[in-house]
Formats: C-alpha cells, structure tokens, sequence
C-alpha cells in the first residue's frame, strides 16, 4: 500500500514540476501565452484544464484499456484520443450550459479552447506510452493539470507586474513574455534528477 | 497462346486471395503502426476489421451522444436574438464594438442599455428593425464614410527610394517607415483595400486609394489596417476635409508633395466659420463648425483641401428685394454677383459655389438658395419684429 500510494506521489510531482509540460515539455505554450495575461482568466483557465485533463485521463485510460488492446488497434490512439477529448468537451459544454449557466459564463469560453489542445491529448497518449494503471493515470493527469495551473499563474503575476515595467520598446508584448518564461523554464530545470522513475 | 494456358491464368485470378498473399509478405519484426506489442506477424484483416468497426462506431456514440445532448440540454434563447442576428450585416466587423455579430445580436437584446443603431454596415434599414424588435428608440446614426486623408499619389508625392518588396503597406512600412519622402502619406500599396470587407476600397490608376461611398459602411476595418493612419472614419455630411496629415513645415511639405497643406492658413482667413485652424503645420477642419460650404476649397492654393459633396444648391437673386447695393459683388469670393449700381444684381450660376457668403450679407435678403438661406432669412425675421417691439 505504502509504495503504491509512494509511486502515485512520485508521479503527481514528476508530472506537476519536474516535467513540467510547460517549462520541461514546452506543450500547450499557445494557451500558455494566450490567457496569462490577467491572473482572473489564468485562474479560470487553470480550473477548467485540470477537470478537462483528469477526465480524460479517466476517459481514454478505459478505452484504451478495456477496447484499443484487446482488438489490437492501439496504433490509432492518437485519433480515438482527440476524438474521446473532443466529444467529452463537447458534451460538457452542453451540459454546463443547461445545468450551472454561472460556471459556463466563467469557464465556458476556455472549454472551446480546449478541445483540441495538445496537453491535454499529451496525458492520456502518455499514460499509454508508459502503461500506467488507473490511479496511476489518474494521478498523471491531476498532477499534469497542476503543474499548467502553476506555470500559468506564476506567468499571469509576473505579466501583470510586467506592465507596469519600463520594458524597453522592441521587447514590449510577446518577446518580454516568451523571455521570461525561458527564464522560469530555465529555475524548472533545476528540479531535474529530484526523483528518478 | 493456347487453351491451357488462359485456364492457367484465369485459375490464377480466382484463387487470388488479398488476405493470405498479405499474411505471407514477411513483416518487419516490430509493433504495428508505433503500438507498444511486438510481434512476428499481424493479421491485417482482423485489424483492418477491428479498425473500421471502432472508428465508426465510437464516432456513432460520439456523434449520437452529442446530439442527445444538445436536444435534451437545449437552452432555451430569446427567439429575438436569432431575429436581429439575421438584419445585422454579418460581416463580423466589430464597428459595433463586440466581437461578433453574435455577441451583439445577444447584447442589444438582453441589455436595455445597449443602443440598437450600432450596426454601421447595415445601416439605416438595420437599425431600424433592430429598435423595432427590441422595442427600443429608433435613433438612426448618421453615416459614416472612411476618408482618405491624403491624396499625395505616385505622381504627385516625391519617393525617397525604389521599394522592391511585399506588395503592401505594412511591408513597406518596414523598410525604413516607407518609400514616400512624406513620412506621413499613403504608400499605395493598397492593405486597404484588401481590409475592405465590402469592397468598397479601390486603387486609382495612380495608386491612391478611392473609396466609394455607396459601398462603404463605415466598418474602420481599413482605419485599422493602415500602417500610416491616413484613412478616418468621418460622418459622411462632413464632406470637405484636408486630405493632409503631413506635420512637416510648409516647405518640407512642398518639396515632397505637389498636395500637401503647406499650413498657410488660406484657409482659416476664408472661413466665415472659423472651422479650419493651424495646428503643427497642418491645417484641420473642425467638423463641428464647419457648414460645409466649400469656400476654403476654392482658396486652397495647393488643391489640398478635398469637396467629397458632387453638388451644392447655388444662390440665385429675388428680384423684387435686391436693392442694387454691390455688397454681394464685392463680397463673393469667385466673382459670381455682377449688375450695376441701383440695379438688379444676377448670379452667375457656373461660377457661383454655393458658400452663401452673400445670402449671409445681403441688407435685404435678396439671396435664396443656398444652404444657409433659411437660418439667415429666420434670423432677419426675427429681428424684424423685435425693431417692431
């Protein structure tokens, strides 16, 4: 028991900081870019990718498990995949909109932002790569959706700070941006070795 | 070729079989298609089977699912927004200031305070139908035209050097801030008009944009496509502009360009409104003055000052008020009132612009017409029956 809930520790925090999808993977950098620039819609952001990405987890870790291996077709993982994530976020904005019209002014415009992201068809493809088991998959996805949480809102404070700063006028917008994140990129990589799987 | 032959071939076509000749093609000792589970051979029928069975029929659930969904968790939507969606112009502009027709449509419905004559492209007609189904004022927004405020052409402007590029502004803005030696003129590469969502945007054969009014809606798509500022969006009563940005001084500007406000202020000593005014060496109509009469037009001396009116309502002389005073001779500008001295004056009709100049002085309101004929002829009353009083 000990281990096991040891190893999905492990994984929580492998996946959230050390291999970081943003900073170590460089995935899901045109979300990244796109909404940090107000911490309000980083937040709203963050919360709706962690849901999207561990139920999808969930989601393709069954497909996958229970269909795609027993037929032998998991070479089409990656199209049952985006499929599986698409139709999910599909249906949850439906459903959303009908059933907590509140949380759907609030979230619902990222939902469609989601749908086709490249983080969240990295989990369940990674999840498969590395035959994780169920909780395992669970826990990737949880701690994958943190760490974009945290590289989001670490990324929103330092931008809204930002634009009070006298950034020299060819670094202003976008290069300013993509410079820091090379630097937060860069402090990310000092978590490297902490635990090896 | 004889008999037994042709049986040979022919046997050999019909115990062609696709799935064993496959199977015996020797494969690569690899997983499948990046699958994890190596194996010697695969069975590509079952899998292709296997394949197609699974692709349809997850994309059946997906798309049965999803259509369940939507029926079972349809929102249910003001049927008034659907309505003003279709008169608006759909073009997607955002001159209404939302992001889409939609947003607006949503907006103008559900809001009280959202005003329904946003809609600049669609105009008059949309405004209308949109305050008819929202219930709201029906306020008609004057409309607005994108002007060009420059007319430096390809002939008439000075090019600092030869610009061999993109053929469009925002290149060659790049380079250098632009071919044009007036830093502040069109370049004439036409990003305009390819913004123009209407079409109404189209190059001279001089290379100088030209807009036409009965297409333009006023969208500011080509405002916020031009690199050098020079389109504005302008109320389209507004008719006589100074088509000139250029702050250099008078004499820079003359040596760039053979259009330019050179800042001489002709212009603000013609006015009898006192719309134009000298400011960085740009002249600049202030549009709430100016009555458009067109005075400073004929005074300008380098043709800077552009009329976008065809026509103008000319003055012409009651005679049975004219007096023969030689007040309107000495005052028009384009020396279009002639007559003698104590005789009935007449107005020479090609000469005469419209500026009303004379109908504003004449003692007797003997001049009709013009635009300002009405508003001097009340004012004279007026003060008529307070001299009774």
């Amino acid at each position: 028991m000990s281990s096991e809930f040891t190893k999905l520790f492990e994984l929580f925090i492998a996946a959230s900081i050390i291999n970081n999808f943003v900073f170590t993977r460089f995935l899901g950098l045109c979300i990244f870019f796109g909404v940090s620039k107000k911490m309000e819609t980083a937040i709203g952001m963050s919360i709706t990718f962690t849901s999207v990405m561990v139920i999808a987890a969930a989601l393709s870790w069954v497909v996958y498990q229970y269909v795609m291996i027993p037929l032998e077709i998991t070479f089409l993982k990656i199209v049952i995949f985006i499929g599986i994530v698409a139709a999910f976020v599909q249906a949850s904005d439906t459903i959303m909109r009908k059933v907590s019209p509140g949380l759907y002014y609030k979230l619902g415009v990222y939902l469609a932002l989601i749908s086709t992201n490249c983080i969240i068809i990295a989990v369940p493809l990674i999840n498969a790569g590395e035959k994780y088991n169920f909780l395992e998959s669970l826990s990737f996805g949880l701690g994958s959706g943190i760490g974009f949480a945290l590289a989001l809102i670490i990324m929103a404070s330092i931008r809204e700070k930002m634009e009070l700063a006298n950034v020299p006028r060819p670094f202003r917008g976008m290069p300013i941006a993509w410079i820091t994140t090379a630097l937060i990129a860069l402090a990310f990589t000092g978590f490297s070795g902490i635990i090896t799987l | 070729m004889d008999l037994k032959n042709i049986i040979e071939i022919l046997n050999f076509i019909s115990g062609f079989d696709l799935g064993g000749l496959i199977n015996h093609i020797p494969l690569p000792k690899i997983g499948v298609g990046g699958g994890i589970e190596a194996r010697e051979t695969v069975d590509i029928m079952q899998t292709l089977k296997f394949t197609f069975v699974f692709v349809l029929g997850t994309g059946a659930v997906f798309g049965l699912g999803l259509a369940f969904a939507a029926k079972k968790f349809s929102v249910k939507r003001d049927p008034r927004i659907d309505q003003v969606r279709e008169y608006l112009a759909g073009a997607h502009c955002g001159a209404c200031g939302f992001p889409g027709c939609e947003q607006y449509a949503e907006a103008v419905v559900l809001n009280p305070d959202v005003a329904p004559n946003l809609c600049t492209p669609g105009g008059e007609r949309a405004a209308k139908i949109v305050a008819l189904i929202t219930g709201k004022e029906p306020v008609v927004a004057e409309p607005k035209f994108s002007r060009i405020m420059c007319q430096g052409d390809w002939d008439r402007a000075v090019r600092r050097f030869k610009y061999e590029g993109v053929h469009d502004c925002r290149a060659a803005v790049l380079a250098g801030g632009g071919d044009k030696a007036c830093i502040y003129g069109c370049l004439g590469y036409g990003t305009c008009v390819r913004a123009c969502p209407f079409d109404a945007i189209h190059m001279n054969e001089h290379n100088l944009p030209v807009v036409d009014v009965s297409k333009c809606t006023g969208c500011r798509k080509c405002e916020a496509a031009c690199p050098k500022k020079v389109i504005e969006v302008l109320p389209g009563s507004k008719a006589v502009l100074v088509a000139c940005h250029s702050k250099d001084r008078g004499a820079d500007t003359r040596k760039n360009c053979q259009v330019g406000c050179i800042a001489c202020g002709a212009c603000v000593k013609v006015c009898p409104f006192d719309a134009p005014s000298i400011d960085n060496y740009v002249s600049k109509i202030d549009l709430e003055k100016c009555r458009v009469c067109g005075l400073c037009v004929t005074k300008c001396p380098t043709k800077a000052i552009v009329d976008h009116m065809p026509t103008r309502p000319k003055a012409f002389v009651i005679e049975d008020k004219c007096i023969g005073c030689n007040i309107c001779m000495k005052i028009c500008p384009v020396n279009a009132a002639y007559g003698e001295m104590k005789k009935v004056h007449t107005i020479n009709q090609e000469r005469c612009i419209g500026c009303g100049l004379c109908t504003a002085k004449c003692p007797t309101q003997a001049i009709d017409g013009t635009f300002n004929a009405k508003e001097v002829f009340e004012k004279a009353a007026k003060k008529k029956i307070k001299k009774a009083a």
